[in-house]
């Protein structure tokens, strides 16, 4: 059929509109999610995201668990960034229970949650630049991310869902060794950035594809309650490790990435240098961790007797045996803890009864509320545009269907 | 906790006198409403003190109690960045007035109270259940809804 012909048709009834499903199974949607999207011709007329294909009932699941047992379940949400979120929760029990973490757990903590930074902000270098057409940058994040995953499993024993961060403290000491590949990696990386730099840095390609696509305003980022990355390059430095500084934020000297283009370009680049914020903490904190001391609170009511105690002493016997098989009680109460993660505020609400196990366990997370703004973000673009909105805002759908 | 909006507190009691009722929490001001006086407090916070962002709306079972649902309501000032919470009591067969109409962004999180409570918001622009199956029985997350068992249609 000649092209004159088709286009002919496609004029004759310009209000007709076509359905189309953009996954739950598509390479572009970073995972399950299902976008509805309304089509006229080439232009998208509504975009509607349909989500829940990964809801695995993580706050119910939550409320039959002990406080500690929990911590694991954290870990599934936002698995780019398990440590984020392990903080998060950690810390707003803490302040429940109002135990006093050492500094040395603080920085070790603090180290942590930047090194999970950058390597979910390098999956989403990779697969974002891979959705716009750029293939080879994904299986060098990826390769370097690796390293990253390393360093986790050599801390926590697995290089996924760690659960290493424990309620007072950490579950283990740093192996030995661990600040020479900390300082191994911190001189790599800058030669890593550079070389990935080559291949998106004033790319007309790239550029092209991001440059006023998928706008968010602040108006509206404000509205539909947008945070971290997203807001931030909407022109308004939000960023909680400044604002309300927790685990020992206020310690370190870094900066907080702005842009003001509120599109896919800016967004970009806000998480682009937001990889060198990360470092510079990860820098500064593998100095302040001392090779040894205290890695976890000396309240033996929360945190788990020392291995070698527990052979040896009646009272570190008793202690490990109540807290394995019961946990231990936090004062009946609400709280909401926030932290920075690599999406933007990662919450939790928990609201306890006194008992060993949370009365109601709910998670803030980042990507469900971001993910809202999907239809102002397509609507009046093109089909290939959406793939960009997506990459852009930087979802996860283990955050989003939880 | 977070006192960056010290006065808060104070200028709410001027505006709604004994209609708003302190409440001890460790991590920010929190306040308790009555369902009626919820949006006046809702408009008055987004409108007079720019709270622009509703951070979450969440629901909490307390089963044996009635009104049996609380409704929380975290909300954030950016510019102070300030954090508040305001928490309402619904009965089971009360209907929460939506707040899509001062922060679209409430559009998915009460939805998901919806979906996993039971708690209908009317004037809600697209209520229906946003995680689980359309022909669901039940509500998961409230209290009485066993946590296994097989599935019987």
């Amino acid at each position: 059929m000649a092209a004159d012909k088709l286009e002919s048709t496609q004029t004759v009834d310009p209000g007709q509109t076509m359905i189309i499903n953009l996954g739950p199974q598509h390479p572009s949607t970073h995972g399950v999610l299902r976008v509805r999207l309304e089509l006229d011709g080439e232009r998208v007329v509504h975009a509607e995201p349909v989500v829940g294909y990964l809801h695995t009932g993580f706050e119910k699941t939550a409320e039959n668990l002990t406080y500690q047992q929990c911590n694991t379940i954290t870990d599934r949400l936002d698995y780019l960034a398990p440590m984020t979120n392990n903080l998060a929760y950690v810390l707003a029990v803490e302040k429940l229970l109002g135990v006093e973490v050492p500094k040395r757990a603080q920085y070790i903590r603090v180290l942590f949650a930047e090194l999970t930074r950058v390597a979910s902000h390098l999956v989403w270098l990779g697969t974002h630049v891979m959705d716009l057409g750029a293939m080879s940058l994904f299986f060098y994040t990826m390769r370097e991310r690796e390293v990253i995953l390393d360093l986790i499993e050599d801390a926590a024993g697995v290089r996924m869902n760690p659960s290493y961060f424990r309620i007072g403290g950490l579950a283990y000491d740093l192996p030995a060794g661990f600040h020479e590949k900390v300082h191994e990696f911190v001189k790599d990386f800058p030669r890593w950035m550079k070389s990935y730099r080559h291949l998106f840095e004033g790319n007309p390609l790239i550029n092209e594809r991001l440059e006023g696509i998928a706008t968010i305003t602040q108006e509206q980022a404000l509205a539909w309650s947008v945070t971290g990355p997203n807001l931030r390059a909407t022109g308004l430095p939000i960023d909680l490790r400044k604002d309300e500084p927790y685990s020992s934020y206020e310690d370190f000297d870094f900066d907080v990435p702005v842009r003001t283009g509120a599109d896919a370009y800016a967004r970009f680049w806000v998480r682009v240098d937001e990889i060198y914020e990360a470092m510079k903490i990860i820098e500064q904190a593998i100095d302040k961790i001392t090779p040894t001391g205290p890695y976890t609170s000396s309240d033996r009511k929360i945190s788990l007797p020392p291995r070698d105690e527990i052979y040896g002493n009646m009272e570190a016997l008793i202690h490990q045996f109540k807290l394995v098989t019961q946990g231990f009680v936090v004062p009946a109460g609400e709280v909401y803890q926030a932290v920075e993660g690599p999406r933007g505020e990662m919450g939790f609400y928990i609201v306890s009864d006194g008992g060993t196990k949370p009365y109601r366990w709910r998670a803030r997370t980042p990507s469900f509320y971001n993910l809202q703004t999907m239809p102002l973000m397509c609507k009046d673009g093109l089909v290939a545009d959406v793939i960009t909105a997506i990459g852009s805002i930087d979802i996860m759908l283990g955050d989003v269907d939880k | 906790m977070n006192q960056n909006d010290p006065d808060i507190m104070a200028r709410l009691h001027d505006q709604f006198a004994d209609k708003i009722e302190d409440v001890n929490a460790v991590d920010q001001p929190t306040l308790m409403v009555a369902l009626d006086d919820l949006i006046p407090v809702l408009t008055f916070l987004k409108t007079q003190e720019n709270y622009a962002m509703c951070l979450d709306v969440l629901a909490v079972d307390y089963l044996p109690s009635r009104p049996r649902f609380e409704l929380v309501y975290h909300l954030y000032q950016p510019w102070k960045r300030a954090r508040i919470r305001v928490k309402t009591r619904v009965a089971i067969d009360q209907s929460v007035p939506t707040v899509t109409t001062l922060w679209p962004g409430a559009n998915w999180p009460e939805r998901e109270a919806f979906d996993l409570f039971g708690i209908v918001f009317s004037g809600h622009p697209d209520l229906k259940r946003i995680y689980l199956p359309e022909d669901w029985d039940g509500h998961p997350l409230r209290k009485d809804y066993p946590l296994t068992g097989t599935r019987i249609d």
